[in-house]
């Protein structure tokens, strides 16, 4: 079966800072697929880069057969994939329903149609209590299970998540892994994730792409990159990371 | 029409063309530094103006020999300005800080209106009427000491910036407003003394002026968009940039002025500003980022 | 089917589609503030009976600045863009109608047919340059003062339309109010401006309500964010902008049949630019009830303060302006969301998306 993603040689520069460097990769539908490297890797460069934030210099990107390298952020969002931003962006001075309403009218012609669908999405997130809130009030954590919900209110068939663990505790990390594992075993959601939070990738990822300085040094399952020697030397450290 | 007309309202244009620099300068420093949109400038200037008028009636002084002390007194108005009404709101969006100024634009606009009237004010030295004579050349004496004065300031102004200790520690400050934290600058004193180095600029450029034009309380918003346009033409946050804008606006105006109605010369340095938006954002001498 | 079609076709089911828009737009407004509303319009309606001339020429302004500021405030308060030159709209609105009314005797209603695809390719023009070519912000603001410089200059120079001369208005003696000529006196007058200030009201509440309001939030709270969920940020700025300038052009059209003469050097000047932002940003910008109480508030404060001062004996051209630029200032230092959101807090009426 095709891939849903599809990466080949993908290259971006910064005038004279090489941060992706011929990276290609594949992502079958209905999969959970992880990268992770250390600081500075070009992770967020290539998620930028597959959500249309940025066009690429070179390579190509194709999602689901359709070439989508260089297409503008909206454009991409319309073709099905999702997004969040390592740095959560709600819309401040609106509500938390009327943060996903705003996702869900992709889709749905008519204000009240988006506002049922973004109800749902809420009580599957856990934020149906906090729905008149303004968003700016709102804790980190709900902040982020906030632009989840945004993201998949927009119906994605891939959903790009940066991050999205970071600065959560291990109880908050281990509901949104719960929240993850259940939306892809439910809707068949293939997922992207750059994640720094170990525990999080070897609970949720089949497949795991780790890079450094911009290029890939390794791929395949978690329980075989993380004994990757260049895996350990670069970014994990000595101590091998048990699966949880 | 001969070359020697179109020489002449050339060199004019450049003349004058220094003191638009010049006036530009301030907002360029100001801009630059502080990232204050500072809506308010050619009010600022128009208040200088009046100063010059005043003195001058009352006291009979060559406005380039007051130009020190109203460049000294419009320091003062943009220091305590920054350091009073913006400073406070540093961190407010954008245009928060703008309306600020578009409020005390008003203001000092409708102020002078009501202090002074709506006629025209002049100053009339004593070489008003003399003019020098280069070969075919005709250059009138009120714009070239108005131009020299210009250069003279601007030149002592990048040496400030160069070479004064204080001049640094300000251009640190626009480089890198964290990093001057970090290493101890009073950011927001020298953000005070920039608006007012920047004011000072403007009281300069205004002393100049009254020798050119006549003074209106209406000027005021002319300026502040003729600055606009040769801060953003020449490059925001370059000072030569701003030098250089000056005087292609002053050029441009000059002879667009002779070419077609006199009236409608404004049209083109608009003409120039939509350009330089659409195409080159930064502005000749600008750098990439805005 | 047949049988189904002509049902809905029947007049009975009009009234039951109007109640169910009406709901859906105001439904869930809190009843005191429909309350409070019902009442403001009512004592507006019958204001010709209770005010002599003077009162009702200064209501008349208000509720121009009440209109213009509205439509002013879907592109900024809505859209997030700020546009220092819409005076460009409605400077285009009073001379094309002007014109097509004392050359060839067009009625103004059918002149702002005419206006409404100039002022809607206007604001598409500036629009396009602006974010085609990613001028934002402040930089935007001084791209819209250009462009209304531009005019102002431009119009100042055409003879077409007299130029600096003026363009002026027939007035003849009528003897009953002509509404199609709009030629009549002020009270007719009122009841126009009181209608078209009524009507962008309601408009303004169904697009925030609608998904073109959503989206123009989005955008306006955070414009990549917004991208990110699919919404295409150029198209709906895009459309703030058209119909920012539609409606205020209509005002144009207004200004010209009521002051019956235009000078480009003051209908496209940047005083009447600010004059028109004073409003929604006194009254709290973004909200559908701030433009209407800053153009109460604001009008109604300085024509107090101009009739005390020549009650006092001073003439002074530029008071009124002074007065402006200081509300503005203590407004911006004081109360950045305006008086509005201050007041409805205060008297339980604050609105929802703020």
């Amino acid at each position: 079966m095709s891939a849903m993603l599809s990466l080949q040689g993908v290259s971006k520069r910064f005038r004279g800072l090489v941060a992706v460097d011929g990276v290609s990769f594949d992502v079958a539908d209905g999969e959970l697929f992880a990268i992770i490297g250390p600081n500075g890797a070009g992770k967020t460069t290539l998620f930028n880069m597959i959500a249309g934030a940025i066009a690429p210099d070179a390579g190509s990107i194709s999602f689901a057969g359709e070439a989508i390298g260089g297409l503008p952020p909206d454009a991409i969002c319309r073709r099905g994939i999702g997004r969040t931003f390592q740095i959560v962006r709600p819309f401040p001075a609106l509500s938390v329903e009327d943060n996903v309403v705003v996702g869900a009218l992709l889709h749905s012609l008519d204000v009240g149609k988006a506002r049922e669908h973004a109800r749902d999405l809420l009580r599957r997130l856990d934020l149906f209590d906090q729905r008149g809130r303004i968003a700016a009030t709102l804790t980190l954590p709900d902040r982020k299970r906030l632009e989840v919900a945004r993201a998949l209110a927009t119906q994605p068939k891939l959903l790009l998540l940066d991050e999205v663990m970071a600065g959560l505790r291990p109880t908050e990390s281990d509901r949104m892994v719960a929240i993850l594992q259940t939306l892809n075993r439910d809707s068949g959601l293939s997922i992207v994730l750059i994640e720094h939070v170990m525990r999080a990738v070897m609970a949720l990822a089949s497949n795991v792409l780790v890079l450094d300085h911009g290029i890939a040094i390794a791929q395949g399952k978690p329980e075989v990159i993380v004994r990757d020697p260049a895996v350990v030397r670069s970014y994990l450290g000595a101590e091998p990371v048990e699966r949880i | 029409m001969p070359i020697d007309v179109y020489l002449n309202v050339t060199v004019a244009g450049i003349l004058t063309g220094l003191v638009y620099g010049l006036m530009a300068l301030g907002l360029s420093v100001i801009f630059g530094v502080v990232r204050v949109v500072n809506f308010a400038h050619g009010e600022m200037m128009s208040i200088a103006m009046y100063l010059t008028v005043l003195l001058f009636s009352s006291l009979n002084l060559d406005p380039l020999v007051m130009l020190v002390p109203i460049a000294a007194v419009l320091f003062v108005f943009g220091y305590a300005l920054q350091a009073g009404l913006i400073n406070p709101f540093i961190n407010r969006p954008e245009h928060s800080q703008f309306l600020l100024l578009v409020a005390l634009a008003l203001i000092i606009v409708n102020g002078l209106l009501i202090l002074f009237g709506p006629d025209a004010r002049t100053v009339q030295t004593g070489y008003a009427f003399d003019s020098f004579e280069v070969g075919a050349l005709i250059v009138d004496a009120t714009k070239l000491y108005a131009g020299a004065a210009a250069i003279v300031v601007a030149a002592l102004l990048f040496a400030f910036f160069r070479f004064a200790p204080l001049g640094k520690a300000i251009r640190a400050c626009a480089d890198n407003y964290t990093g001057a934290l970090v290493v101890g600058l009073d950011v927001k004193r020298l953000y005070a003394l920039t608006f007012g180095i920047g004011a000072a600029c403007v009281g300069a450029a205004g002393a100049m002026m009254t020798l050119i034009v006549d003074v209106t309380p209406m000027i005021g918003p002319a300026y502040t968009l003729l600055a606009f346009v040769i801060v953003i033409t020449g490059g925001l946050g370059s000072m030569a940039g701003a030098l250089l804008g000056g005087l292609l606006i002053g050029v441009t105006e000059a002879v667009a002025g002779l070419l077609f109605t006199p009236s409608a010369k404004s049209m083109f340095a608009f003409a120039i500003l939509v350009l330089v938006l659409l195409f080159r954002p930064q502005g000749i001498l600008g750098r990439r980022s805005i | 089917m047949p049988g189904k079609s002509s049902a809905a076709a029947t007049p009975g089911h009009l009234p039951g589609r109007l109640a169910r828009l009406a709901l859906a737009v105001f439904g869930d407004v809190p009843v005191r503030a429909v309350i409070l509303l019902a009442a403001l319009f009512t004592l507006l309606l019958i204001a010709p009976w209770l005010v002599n001339d003077y009162l009702l020429t200064v209501l008349i302004v208000v509720l121009y600045f009440a209109f213009t500021g509205q439509a002013w405030n879907i592109m900024m308060g809505f859209a997030g863009q700020l546009s220092l030159g819409h005076a460009i709209y409605a400077g285009l609105g009073g001379y094309i109608a002007a014109v097509l009314f004392a050359r060839f005797g067009v009625a103004p209603w059918i002149g702002f047919l005419a206006v409404i695809p100039v002022a809607a390719a206007c604001g598409a023009t500036i629009g396009f340059l602006a974010f085609r070519f990613r001028v934002a912000g402040v930089y935007f603001a001084i791209l819209t003062i250009a462009f209304a410089e531009f005019a102002r200059i431009g119009f100042d120079h055409l003879d077409f339309v007299n130029a600096s001369a003026g363009l002026f208005l027939p007035v003849a003696q009528y003897a009953h109010n002509d509404l199609w000529h709009l030629r009549g006196n002020p009270t007719m007058f009122y009841y126009v401006i009181l209608t078209a200030a009524a009507l962008v009201f309601v408009l303004c509440r169904a697009l925030l309500k609608s998904r073109i309001g959503y989206c123009w939030l989005a955008i306006r709270e955070d414009e990549q964010a917004a991208r990110a969920v699919g919404i295409d940020s150029f198209r709906y700025k895009m459309a703030a902008v058209m119909i920012s300038a539609v409606i205020t052009s209509f005002a144009g059209v207004f200004y010209a049949f009521f002051y019956n003469n235009l000078f480009p050097e003051q209908v496209f000047n940047i005083s009447r630019s600010i004059e028109m932002i004073l409003g929604p940003i006194i009254g709290g910008i973004g909200t559908l009830f701030g433009p209407i109480l800053g153009a109460f508030v604001l009008t109604g404060l300085a024509e107090a303060l101009n009739t005390s001062l020549i009650g006092l004996g001073f003439d002074l051209p530029g008071a009124k302006h002074v007065f402006y630029g200081v509300c503005l200032l203590l407004v911006v230092v004081a109360l950045p969301d305006g008086v509005w959101p201050w007041l409805a807090r205060l008297i339980g009426v604050a609105e929802r998306s703020q």
